[in-house]
C-alpha cells in the first residue's frame, strides 16, 4: 500500500484525500441527523397529547430552534458537502479537491462549531430557543446568554461552508479531465458548481446578521432595537436573504443526484440535460430575489408584496421543467425499482407535492392564512425531508457500492425505504389539515380540535426514526463486508465514477481519464 | 384505535387527579361547536375571507389538475414501461418543442393565478374610511385592545386554567383559545385595526376574518374587517414570541351595533369607578386576595404559580431581594420594570392603583416571604407621581 491511508487515528484527524474527508462528512451529518432527529421526536412526542406532559414551554422551544438549526447546518448541509467530496472529484476525473488541505480544516471545524451549540443545553437559561429563523429583537434582548455562543458557532459553521464552496468551484473549474466541457458535466457537478456560488454569497450575509445581533447584544447598538432607532423587520429582510437562498442549497444537489439514478434505473439517458442546467441556474438566480415572501405579513406595501408573490410564482416554471424532465426520463424506460431508485421515484412525487403546497403559500392573500402555521410546516418538511433526506439516502445507496466494494442488503434498503416512506407521509401530511385549520407552528400545546391529527403525526414521527436504524445498520453492514460489486455496479450507468475499480482506489486517476 | 388510546389516557389522568374538581363553566358559549378533525381553512364571517378562501381552493383545485397529469404519466411509466415485462428502453431524450410548451404552458396558468390574487391583495390593503379603530399592542403574552376615541383599554389573557394545561383538570371545550376578556366589536362595521408590540415580534390572527399581521415593537401596522354574523371568533398569536407563545389567544367577540354601543359605555363607567377605588384604604385580606388574582393573571407566566421562577431565565418571587427588600425597590420594579432585564415589563401604565398595590403586597406575603406590610392603591399613585 505506498499510496494507501495512513493507519490508525491520524489518517482521519490528517488527512487531505477527498474520499476521507467525504466519509468524515458523511458520519457526522448522520450524527447531526440523529442528534436532530432525537429533538423532532421530544417535540413529536410532546405533542402528542394536548397539555404539558413531557418537556415544559421553555425546553419545548429549544428543542424547535435545535432541532431547525442542527437539521439544516448540521445535518442536510454537510451531507451533500460529504457526497461532493466523494464525487465531484471522481465525476470529472481529478485526482483530488483542488484545496486538499483547506479541505481538512472545513470539515474538522464542524464538530467544534456543533459541540459548542449542543453544550447550550446545558447552560443556565439553556439552549437557544427564538426559533432557527431567530428573528430579533426576540434573539437580541429576550434570549438567554447563551445566544453569544450560538452566535459563534453560526460563524464557525458559515467559515466552513465557505471553505467548502469555494474548494468545490476551484475544483470543477480547474480539474476537469481533458475533454470534458461544462456542458459535458454530470449534472451533480453542475447543480454543486451552483450551489457553491449560492454558497459564497449568502454565507457572508448570514455571517452579518449575527455579527449585527452581536453587536446589538454586547456593543450598545442598535441595528434591531426600535427604541435605540434600529429596526427589526431590517433583521428578516437581511435573514431571508440568507435564508432563501439557504433553502435552496438544501435542494440543488439533490435534483443532481436523482438526475444521476433515475437515467440508471430507467436505462435510458437523462431527458432535456441543458434545459435541466438552464432551470437550475434559473432557479438559483430567482432565490435571490424572492426573500420577502417569507415576511408577506410584515406590513410591506403593496408593490413589494405584488413583486415577491409574482417572482415566487415563477420559480414553479422551472422547477416544473425539472420535474417534467425527469417523468419524460423514466417514460417509456426499462425501468427497475432498486433502493436507490425507489427513494428518487418518491423524491419527485413528494417534492412536487411540496411545490404544489409551495406554489399556494406563494399567493400572498392566502398566504396571510398559512403564514406560521403547521401548514407551512407541512410544505417545508414536504420539501426538505424527500427533497434532501430522500436524495442523500439514495446516492448513498447507489454510490456505496462504489465506495466500499460491497453491495449493501437491497432487501432491508427496500425495508428501510418503505417505514420512512410511509412514516414521513403519516407525519407530514396531517400538518397540513392542522395548519388548514388553524394551528399555528412552534406551541407547545394546542387547542382540542388539533389533537386527532397530532397524534397520528407523532405516531408517524417514531416510525420515520425508527426506519433510519435500519438505514444505519445496512450501511455498517456493508462498509464491513459483503457480496462483492462489480465495477459498473448497475447495469450501464453513465459517468467517470463507474470506469474505476470498486471500492475506489484511495487516490483515483493519477493519470487524467479520456473524455469523448 | 385512536379514540381508545385517547379514552385511555383521559381516564388514567382522571383517576390520577383528586375527586372533586368541577369541570369548566363552559356555558355561555354553547352556542358554539367544537369542530374535530377540521381539514381545511374556514370560510369565515368576512367578504375577505370567502374571497380568500376561494382563492385557496382555486389554486388547491389547479395544483391537484397538474398532479393528476404529472403522476399519471408517472405511474403509466411505471406500470407499463418496467424491465420485468420485458420492456426496451427508448433512447430519445431531447425536444425543444416539448421543452419549450412545458414552459409557456406554466407561465400562462401562473397569470390565471395572479390575477385574482392580485384584486384580492388589493381590497385587503384598503384600510380606508373605517367606522372605528381599534389598537391592538401585543405583550410577552398577553394582547391589549385600545378603542381609539375612547376611554376604554384593557388586556386580554389566557383564561384557560394551568390546571387544565398540567393535566390535573379535565379540558374544556375551548382549551386555550379563551380569554378573561374578549374583543369586543360591532358587526357590518369596517373595523380598523392599528397592529403593534411592546417588547418582541407576535402576530394578529383570527382565521374566520382572515387577518393575520405583524406586530412589531416601533412599528404601527394596519388591517381591517368588516364581520357579518354576531358571534365568537377565535385565533391564536401567530409568531414565535417567547416561552408563552402557544399560550396567546385572541377571542373576538362580534355583537350587534347597539349592544356594542352600551357595552362601551358600561366599560367606560367601569374605568372612571377603578380610578375613584385609588383613595379607599383596603384591608390585608382584600389586598391579599386581589393581588393573587392578579398574580396569577399577570406575573405567574414568568414567575411561575408557585413564584418559583425559572431558574436563569426568570427570576423567582419566593425569597427574592426584591419581595423581600425595601418597598421603594419592589414599587419600582413593578411600575418601571427592570432596567438590566428587558423581560420585565412596566406594568405602571398596564395595572391600575388598585392592582399594583395588591399585587405587590401579595408578593411580599405569599411563597414563605411572610413580611407582612400592606399597600395602599395611594402609596402607587404617591410613588408614580414622585
Amino acid at each position: 500500500m505506498a499510496h494507501g491511508p495512513k493507519p490508525g487515528l491520524t489518517r482521519w484527524l490528517y488527512t487531505t484525500n477527498h474520499k476521507d474527508i467525504g466519509s468524515l462528512y458523511l458520519w457526522f451529518s448522520f450524527t447531526m441527523f440523529l442528534l436532530g432527529g432525537c429533538m423532532a421526536l421530544v417535540i413529536r412526542a410532546e405533542l402528542f397529547q394536548p397539555g404539558l406532559q413531557i418537556v415544559q414551554p421553555a425546553f419545548f422551544n429549544q428543542m424547535t430552534t435545535m432541532h431547525g438549526l442542527i437539521m439544516v447546518f448540521g445535518a442536510v448541509m454537510p451531507a451533500f458537502v460529504g457526497l461532493a467530496n466523494w464525487m465531484v472529484p471522481m465525476m470529472i476525473g481529478a485526482p483530488d479537491m483542488a484545496l486538499p488541505r483547506m479541505n481538512n480544516w472545513s470539515f474538522w471545524i464542524l464538530p467544534f462549531a456543533f459541540t459548542m451549540l449542543a453544550s447550550t443545553l446545558f447552560m443556565e437559561g439553556g439552549a437557544p430557543n427564538f426559533g432557527w429563523t431567530f428573528y430579533a429583537p426576540l434573539s437580541t434582548e429576550y434570549a438567554p446568554p447563551s445566544v453569544t455562543f450560538f452566535i459563534f458557532s453560526i460563524h464557525i459553521m458559515g467559515a466552513s461552508s465557505i471553505m467548502g464552496a469555494i474548494n468545490i468551484v476551484a475544483t470543477i473549474l480547474n480539474m476537469r479531465a481533458p475533454g470534458m466541457t461544462l456542458m459535458k458535466m454530470p449534472l451533480f457537478v453542475w447543480t454543486w458548481l451552483i450551489t457553491a456560488y449560492l454558497l459564497i454569497a449568502v454565507m457572508p450575509v448570514l455571517a452579518g446578521v449575527v455579527t449585527m445581533m452581536l453587536m446589538d447584544i454586547h456593543f450598545g447598538t442598535s441595528f434591531f432595537s426600535a427604541a435605540g432607532g434600529g429596526d427589526p423587520v431590517l433583521f428578516q429582510h437581511v435573514f431571508w436573504f440568507f435564508g432563501h437562498p439557504e433553502v435552496y442549497i438544501m435542494i440543488l444537489p439533490a435534483f443532481g443526484i436523482v438526475s444521476a439514478i433515475i437515467p440508471t434505473f430507467a436505462r435510458k439517458p437523462l431527458f432535456g440535460y441543458s434545459s435541466m442546467v438552464y432551470a437550475t441556474a434559473s432557479i438559483a438566480f430567482l432565490s435571490f430575489i424572492v426573500w420577502a415572501h417569507h415576511m408577506f405579513t410584515v406590513g410591506m406595501p403593496i408593490a413589494g408584496e405584488l413583486f415577491f408573490m409574482y417572482a415566487t410564482m415563477l420559480i414553479a416554471v422551472p422547477t416544473g421543467v425539472k420535474v417534467f424532465n425527469w417523468v419524460t426520463t423514466m417514460f417509456r424506460g426499462s425501468m427497475t425499482f432498486e433502493t436507490p431508485m425507489l427513494f428518487s421515484i418518491a423524491f419527485v412525487i413528494l417534492f412536487t407535492l411540496g411545490g404544489f403546497s409551495g406554489l399556494m403559500l406563494a399567493i400572498a392573500p392566502a398566504d396571510f392564512q398559512y403564514h406560521d402555521t403547521y401548514f407551512v410546516v407541512a410544505h417545508f418538511h414536504y420539501v426538505l425531508v424527500p427533497g434532501a433526506i430522500f436524495s442523500i439516502t439514495a446516492g448513498v445507496y447507489y454510490w456505496l457500492p462504489k465506495w466500499t466494494g460491497h453491495m449493501y442488503n437491497e432487501t432491508m434498503g427496500k425495508v428501510h425505504f418503505w417505514l420512512a416512506f410511509i412514516g414521513l407521509n403519516v407525519t407530514f401530511f396531517p400538518m397540513h389539515f392542522v395548519g388548514l385549520a388553524g394551528m399555528p407552528r412552534r406551541i407547545p400545546d394546542y387547542a382540542l380540535q388539533f389533537a386527532d391529527f397530532n397524534q397520528i403525526a407523532s405516531v408517524g414521527a417514531f416510525l420515520f426514526g425508527a426506519a433510519q436504524l435500519i438505514f444505519l445498520f445496512n450501511v455498517i453492514r456493508t462498509v464491513r463486508g459483503g457480496s462483492k460489486a462489480t465495477d459498473e455496479v448497475w447495469e450501464n450507468p453513465q459517468g467517470l465514477e463507474w470506469t474505476v475499480p470498486s471500492p475506489a482506489p484511495y487516490h483515483t486517476f493519477s493519470t487524467p481519464p479520456a473524455v469523448q | 384505535m385512536l379514540m381508545g388510546f385517547k379514552r385511555l389516557f383521559a381516564f388514567l389522568t382522571l383517576s390520577a387527579i383528586a375527586p372533586g374538581i368541577l369541570a369548566q363553566d363552559t356555558a355561555q358559549e354553547t352556542g358554539e361547536s367544537v369542530e374535530r378533525w377540521g381539514v381545511n381553512m374556514t370560510q369565515g364571517v368576512t367578504e375577505v375571507s370567502r374571497t380568500t378562501y376561494d382563492l385557496h381552493m382555486l389554486i388547491f383545485w389547479i395544483c391537484v389538475a397538474i398532479g393528476v397529469v404529472v403522476f399519471g404519466v408517472m405511474f403509466y411509466s411505471m406500470w407499463r414501461h418496467r424491465k420485468s415485462k420485458g420492456y426496451q428502453a427508448a433512447q430519445f431524450h431531447e425536444s425543444t418543442l416539448v421543452e419549450l410548451a412545458w414552459t409557456i404552458v406554466p407561465t400562462l396558468i401562473l397569470i390565471g393565478m395572479a390575477i385574482p390574487a392580485t384584486k384580492t391583495l388589493y381590497d385587503i390593503y384598503d384600510t380606508k374610511e373605517a367606522d372605528l379603530d381599534i389598537m391592538i399592542t401585543g405583550y410577552q403574552w398577553k394582547w391589549k385592545y385600545d378603542y381609539l376615541g375612547s376611554d376604554v383599554a384593557f388586556f386580554s389573557t389566557l383564561a384557560t386554567p394551568h390546571a387544565q394545561i398540567n393535566n390535573q383538570q379535565p379540558k374544556s371545550d375551548h382549551y386555550l383559545l379563551e380569554v378573561d376578556e374578549p374583543l369586543v366589536v360591532p358587526v357590518n362595521k369596517k373595523i380598523r385595526f392599528l397592529i403593534t408590540a411592546n417588547d418582541v415580534i407576535h402576530a394578529w390572527w383570527v382565521p374566520d376574518l382572515a387577518v393575520k399581521k405583524d406586530a412589531i415593537p416601533g412599528f404601527v401596522n394596519e388591517a381591517w374587517t368588516r364581520i357579518d354574523e354576531p358571534g365568537l371568533y377565535r385565533g391564536q398569536c401567530a409568531e414565535l414570541c417567547g416561552k408563552d407563545h402557544g399560550f396567546m389567544p385572541i377571542v373576538v367577540k362580534a355583537v350587534p351595533e347597539d349592544e356594542y354601543h352600551s357595552w362601551l359605555s358600561d366599560r367606560e363607567a367601569a374605568a372612571a369607578k377603578i380610578k375613584e377605588l385609588t383613595n379607599k384604604t383596603f384591608t390585608f385580606d382584600e389586598l391579599y386576595a386581589r393581588g393573587e388574582k392578579i398574580y396569577n393573571s399577570t406575573c405567574a407566566a414568568c414567575h411561575q404559580p408557585g413564584g418559583q421562577g425559572i431558574p436563569g431565565t426568570f427570576p423567582a418571587i419566593a425569597g427574592s431581594k426584591v419581595a423581600t427588600g425595601p418597598l421603594n425597590g419592589h414599587m419600582s420594579m413593578v411600575v418601571n420594570g427592570s432596567s438590566k432585564n428587558p423581560a420585565m415589563q412596566a406594568f405602571g401604565a398596564q395595572l391600575s392603583e388598585v392592582d399594583i398595590a395588591a399585587v405587590i403586597t401579595y408578593q411580599r406575603n405569599a411563597f414563605g416571604n411572610n413580611m407582612g406590610d400592606t399597600v395602599q392603591p395611594i402609596d402607587i399613585l404617591n410613588f408614580k407621581n414622585k
